[in-house]
């Protein structure tokens, strides 16, 4: 091959080439992102908190209600209503959190806030706990605390390979009775409660954390100014809910 | 005297043909780790390291994302792929297609060496799917490199 004078046989090769592998990451690109998605799916039925209950060939066709009565914070008559799927253990969901916590100051009654679960133990292996510590938190009516406590904190106990006795520390600090906390863990209510979560989830195709709906509606954040653009979406749901 | 001065001709054009050949086929390593890491900021949120830890922190931080939302990692697989392409078309011979190569993955050279410095001393989390992609592009610029050096060689001992 002359490097300096291409052959016209072999002109237009290299165009050809670029073009096939073009196409070849065009197809690539769009064969991962489904995989992506079936991968996520996967590991929230594949979790150790299910049994048989969510299995891939379980899995339910029409919206699921999710853990009742759910985890709510604000005016059950709001006229804006924001459903988070999270993670405990997902950096975006941490970071999320107080941003979150601002909007809800700033609504106030306009506003109801239900978290429900959506551990992914797959990617985050102190995840699945968090949320049992969560809610073991909430039978005895500190469900709100613990998670503001494992969001606040969790850049500490994320990558701990004992988190749960952090997770007891929390406990202890919000003066929860310890003895009940311990049974209530691994408990078949909580799990269920979790599970009924991660079931809603599936039923509304949620894929990753947070993932936000408001008044019943998914909403795909931009990656930039996504907490204007979610300021500005409450804004035109309560001018909606006006008319 | 026709072999002293043809000889030298075929090892430049031997050793400039495999730098290239190498040069695309990095590119393509480089490509494949950008789409990934695209594909994981578009569809999901959070990335699974599975040698070291620190991805979720890496990618998720704002460093990850160009003013507009744009993932850095989309203007990476941008870039390789327009270095397998230049490598492709230098590799076939047309040799306009060497400058912009070697601009471009001078430019990688210095974003890569940008990036190892925000994980390695802001972050101080490191990502392996970066990590690879660092390496690729520090392969990459070895190899032009040490084609240049080649070629310069194969110049001297032509004018000998």
């Amino acid at each position: 091959m002359n490097p300096k004078k291409p052959q016209s046989s072999k002109r237009y090769l290299p165009i050809v080439i670029i073009i096939a592998v073009f196409a070849v990451a065009i197809i690539a690109f769009l064969i991962m992102m489904r995989s992506f998605s079936d991968d996520a799916r996967k590991a929230r039925l594949d979790q150790p908190l299910t049994s048989s209950a969510a299995r891939p060939d379980s899995r339910p066709r029409t919206p699921q209600p999710g853990a009742q009565p759910p985890h709510e914070r604000g005016d059950a008559s709001a006229a804006a209503t924001i459903e988070e799927f999270g993670d405990f253990q997902c950096p975006p969901c941490g970071s999320f959190h107080p941003e979150l916590k601002k909007i809800e100051a700033d609504y106030g009654s306009r506003l109801r806030v239900v978290f429900r679960h959506l551990p992914l133990p797959q990617i985050h292996k102190n995840a699945v706990a968090a949320a049992q510590a969560a809610e073991a938190a909430g039978r005895q009516g500190r469900f709100w605390q613990m998670h503001d406590m494992l969001y606040e904190n969790q850049s500490a106990w994320e990558k701990a390979t004992d988190a749960s006795s952090m997770f007891t520390s929390y406990a202890r600090s919000l003066n929860l009775d310890m003895q009940r906390f311990a049974g209530d863990l691994n408990s078949t209510d909580v799990n269920n409660r979790i599970r009924a979560d991660m079931m809603r989830a599936e039923s509304l195709g949620v894929t990753g954390t947070p993932t936000l709906f408001l008044n019943g509606r998914e909403m795909t954040l931009p990656s930039s100014n996504a907490i204007q653009y979610l300021r500005g979406q409450i804004d035109a749901a309560l001018a909606e809910k006006k008319q | 005297m026709k072999n002293r001065e043809t000889a030298p001709e075929r090892v430049e054009s031997k050793g400039s043909l495999t730098a290239f050949v190498i040069a695309a086929a990095l590119s393509l390593v480089g490509l494949a780790d950008a789409l990934y890491l695209t594909v994981q900021h578009v569809a999901g949120r959070s990335v699974r390291c599975t040698v070291i830890t620190g991805c979720d922190e890496v990618l998720a931080s704002p460093y990850a994302v160009l003013p507009g939302g744009v993932p850095l990692a989309a203007l990476g697989a941008l870039a390789y792929f327009a270095v397998f392409s230049l490598a492709t078309l230098a590799a076939f011979g047309y040799g306009w297609a060497r400058a912009p190569l070697a601009v471009l993955v001078a430019l990688m050279l210095a974003t890569t060496l940008g990036l190892l410095y925000l994980q390695a001393f802001i972050l101080e989390k490191f990502c392996e799917f970066c990590l690879l992609s660092a390496a690729v592009t520090l392969s990459l610029a070895v190899v032009l490199i040490a084609k240049r050096r080649l070629r310069g060689r194969a110049a001297v001992v032509d004018a000998a």
